[in-house]
């Protein structure tokens, strides 16, 4: 029944969303393309330049780029050769009239992706504000739990996902959707209406599928922006009339208070809602109905990586760089060009070239993230997993004035579920906390294995991790979900060896009356072990801090 | 493009109350607005500076003085020379994430020194913020120093740079407007103490409000000039109560009763410092004073005290319920 699940349509619509963005590149923001690199994605972009034609900018940005070449301003090379200031145009401005291309958008940092919405906001660039009215192309390459900024993407009119157009269908025109014929009395109420049945909350939408309905202006315009510009964006699905059955005993709250009330007026017409609802991409569809979006899978992602080199902390010593992405060390620049001033013989000035600048090099202190791991299975029983819940949320608080970050992976059933991303959030780690449920099988090694992947994606980052692992150790369900102790307990030593060849810090606190699997399973992993059949957060932390 | 007129905005009024709280007296020392993406933070703040009236700055005078202001304190009119006036907007500065400490203190002037061999500053974006407004964006995503570094000179009003072989002050009297979205990290509470106001902007949820929102949005960009010229009346009355604001914001008096009640609310809510009551008599003061009231009352205090309190509430992190909440519990207490 997902009839835009068909490639034809899908490359349809995407060419449809390329021809509206060459129109108004700047009024429309842009389009997120979601797509592994290849000849599919290749096809369009070449599409889109043919759109926009050859007078107008086509920029591709290079990864890394850094203010002077976004923004523009001095030209370093070029000013200390010719002895004069030199400016250039940065590639906002350059760009202006015309598109943006940005690959990897997912890696993007946050400073760049905050430069970018901070021109699409005003349309201007630059030192001198110089007019810079560009669309923006987000190549969006991430897995899973990448994604191009979301502060970026709501700014964006269209998202596109061409993973599921095969390359045949690239050389065709697609095939276009037909609208269902509807009394479009007001398209504004329609497409409140309609975003707000979706959940979406940022009023960016609506405006900018107002924008695209207009852009279009055909008959039932409003239903073809909505399909473009809302349903890759909704947050969940509207409510059937009929509801069907009782809804699973774990779903939570997870409207805002407020959300689900009074949503009464004017609900968009059903032919409506179905075309939106069709048009929902495949992958987001599987999701809102495997119980919705959580609000952190919405926001995973969030700007790329901290920055490799420091530009704050202490200094230890300096490096040559460019004195606009770091902080200029005066004294070693001199140092560095001192010994050929003769060669270079500068007319009574201090010849300085490129080469000698250099900046300092800071260190930050790093964060460390504390990843627990917890137990919530039947076994380890519903009050032990409230007790633990209450060591994270002091733990947390005092990470709080740290500065350190908590990370929290819970298994139970079959498998392990990262309920809190890495976060120093109070907010979310309640939420998250709240609505964590117990019962269930035992899946220790897919535990280990989760919390082995946070504690790692945090070393990528630059931090430091260490894995808290609380359990009684009676493993009972293997990495596939099957049941039987003898394989699970295999695969939990197993899982807790790749902990230790990690080289990660690791606590484990037994929570089980009579010892056993837990504590050959610290010695697996080269954990601390702590026998606690009670739970104690003021313990835990204790040890907590001992490991770090 | 004009700017979007701040008489437009629908809804927000908390945010729109603290934003005039800080126009009139902008030493109530910054607000804090935390809430969803997209919800007009950023117009707001353009609108509202679009509409005061414009300031009599030195031309030339990168930091913006007042000709009436002594010229001691800016090392450009320091130096003497004329200083004819100019009519300057107010200016809105952006301290995008990831800038610089040297772009926003100001800097060896590269250009200047490499070119011509010359020591010179080149002044940041706190000095093109003087007299105006900085925001900043996602200030929870802000490297702490840099928001230590921010909320010191807006309080003492006046940059000191020593760095790189450069010495010297220059004013710098904003009013710091930083935004974010508690979900992606939180303040140090040492910061989050020295914002003057912070509010809660949440994304309007009946339909209603969101269409009013789109039309208005909508309504502009189609005819920008013909939507401002239609506010224009509002907005001027609204500059109108401003510059009125101003004006009486000395002469408002702060009765001791009221005085006595902000302590009470204060000592309720088990606030660090004095820090709660001191603000929370400034903004009720510059509220008193937009509201056209000689003296400070009870309504006044209860209208501003969740803004001015709400983020001074020492963290219990079991403490299910919001700060929110609390305020208004000590508020029904004392004003029993």
């Amino acid at each position: 029944m997902t009839t835009a699940g068909e490639p034809e349509r899908i490359w349809a619509d995407a060419l449809l969303a390329l021809r509206l963005l060459a129109q108004d590149p700047h009024g429309l923001g842009g389009i997120v393309v979601r797509a592994g690199p290849g000849p599919v994605r290749d096809a369009w972009i070449e599409r889109l330049r043919d759109a926009l034609g050859p007078e107008r900018p086509f920029r591709r940005m290079p990864p890394g780029i850094g203010d002077e070449g976004l923004l523009g301003g001095l030209d370093l090379a070029a000013t200390l050769s010719a002895g004069r200031p030199v400016t250039r145009t940065g590639l906002l401005a350059a760009a202006d009239g015309g598109v943006i291309v940005v690959p990897m958008a997912e890696r993007l940092e946050p400073g760049t992706a905050a430069r970018l919405a901070a021109a699409l906001d005003t349309g201007r660039a630059g030192p001198e504000g110089a007019s810079a009215r560009f669309g923006l192309v987000l190549l969006d390459e991430g897995r899973d739990d990448e994604a191009a900024p979301v502060a970026l993407a709501d700014r964006l009119a269209f998202r596109i996902d061409l993973d599921s157009v095969p390359p045949r269908v690239a050389l065709t025109e697609g095939r276009a959707v037909e609208e269902p014929e509807v009394e479009e009395a007001d398209p504004v109420a329609m497409l409140c209406s309609l975003a707000s049945a979706f959940g979406i909350a940022s009023p960016r939408a609506p405006i900018l599928a107002l924008r695209v309905a207009r852009a279009l202006a055909t008959d039932n315009a409003a239903v073809t922006a909505a399909r473009l510009v809302l349903a890759p964006r909704a947050e969940r699905l509207p409510e059937p009339p009929p509801p069907p059955e009782a809804p699973p005993e774990n779903e939570r709250e997870e409207t805002p208070p407020g959300q689900g009330e009074e949503r009464e007026p004017a609900p968009p017409e059903d032919v409506v809602l179905d075309a939106v609802r069709a048009a929902i991409p495949p992958r987001l569809l599987d999701l809102l109905l495997a119980g919705g979006l959580r609000r952190s899978d919405a926001r995973a992602g969030r700007g790329g990586r901290p920055e490799a080199v420091s530009r704050t902390g202490r200094p230890v010593g300096h490096r040559p760089g460019d004195p606009r992405r770091g902080r200029l060390d005066l004294l070693a620049t001199l140092r560095a060009a001192a010994p050929w001033q003769r060669l270079r013989q500068g007319e009574g000035r201090l010849a300085i070239r490129r080469d000698d600048l250099r900046i300092r090099k800071l260190r930050r202190r790093v964060e460390t993230t504390t990843v627990f791991c917890v137990d919530a299975s039947g076994s380890a029983a519903l009050e032990r997993l409230a007790e633990a819940k209450g060591a994270v949320e002091a733990l947390l608080a005092e990470a709080y004035v740290r500065r350190d970050r908590v990370a929290l992976v819970a298994f139970r059933g079959t498998g392990a579920d990262l309920v809190l991303p890495p976060t120093r959030s109070l907010t979310r780690a309640k939420r998250g906390l709240a609505g964590l449920p117990g019962g269930g099988g035992t899946p220790l090694a897919s535990g280990l294995d989760a919390a082995l992947t946070v504690a790692l994606g945090v070393r990528r980052g630059g931090g430091n991790a260490v894995v808290v692992v609380l359990t009684d150790g009676r493993a009972n369900v293997a990495r596939d979900g099957a049941g039987g102790r003898a394989r699970a307990g295999d695969e939990a030593l197993q899982a807790a060896r790749a902990l230790r060849q990690a080289g990660l810090p690791a606590l484990v606190v037994d929570t089980g009356a009579r010892g056993g699997g837990a504590k050959a399973m610290a010695e697996a992993m080269a954990a601390r072990y702590l026998a606690l059949p009670r739970l104690d957060s003021g313990a835990i932390g204790a040890a907590v801090k001992a490991i770090r | 493009m004009p700017p979007f007129p701040f008489s437009a905005i629908v809804g927000q009024d908390e945010m729109r109350q603290a934003l005039l709280i800080a126009a009139v007296d902008p030493a109530v020392g910054g607000v804090l607005v935390f809430g969803d993406r997209g919800t007009g933070k950023s117009t707001a703040i353009r609108a509202l500076a679009a509409l005061l009236p414009p300031m009599n700055a030195v031309a030339g005078c990168p930091y913006n003085c007042d000709p009436a202001s002594p010229a001691d304190l800016c090392p450009h009119c320091a130096e003497g020379g004329p200083r004819k006036a100019q009519k300057k907007p107010v200016p809105v500065v952006d301290l995008p994430l990831g800038a610089t400490e040297d772009r926003v203190v100001g800097t060896l002037d590269l250009e200047r020194a490499l070119g011509a061999g010359v020591k010179a500053f080149e002044p940041g974006l706190l000095a093109r913020a003087n007299r105006g407004f900085l925001y900043i964006d996602e200030v929870n995503l802000l490297e702490d120093h840099l928001v230590d570094l921010l909320l010191d000179v807006a309080a003492s009003g006046v940059n000191t740079v020593e760095r790189e072989g450069l010495s010297l002050r220059h004013p710098a009297r904003f009013v710091l407007v930083g935004s974010g979205n508690p979900e992606e990290g939180e303040l140090r509470p040492q910061l989050l103490d020295r914002f003057g106001l912070a509010c809660e902007v949440a994304t309007p949820t009946d339909i209603a409000t969101r269409i009013a929102v789109v039309r208005a949005r909508d309504a502009y960009e189609r005819d920008p000039d013909a939507f401002c010229a239609a506010h224009a009346k509002e907005d001027t009355a609204i500059r109108k109560r401003i510059e009125a604001a101003r004006k009486r914001l000395p002469a408002v008096t702060v009765p001791d009763a009221a005085l006595e009640q902000a302590a009470r609310l204060c000592l309720a809510l088990g606030t660090d410092g004095l820090r709660g009551e001191l603000t929370l008599m400034r903004t009720a003061r510059a509220l008193a004073a937009l509201d056209g009231a000689g003296t400070v009352t009870d309504d006044h205090l209860r209208r501003i005290a969740p803004a001015a309190l709400r983020h001074r509430l020492r963290r219990n992190p079991l403490d299910e319920s919001g700060s929110t909440v609390r305020v208004e519990r000590a508020l029904a207490e004392v004003f029993a």
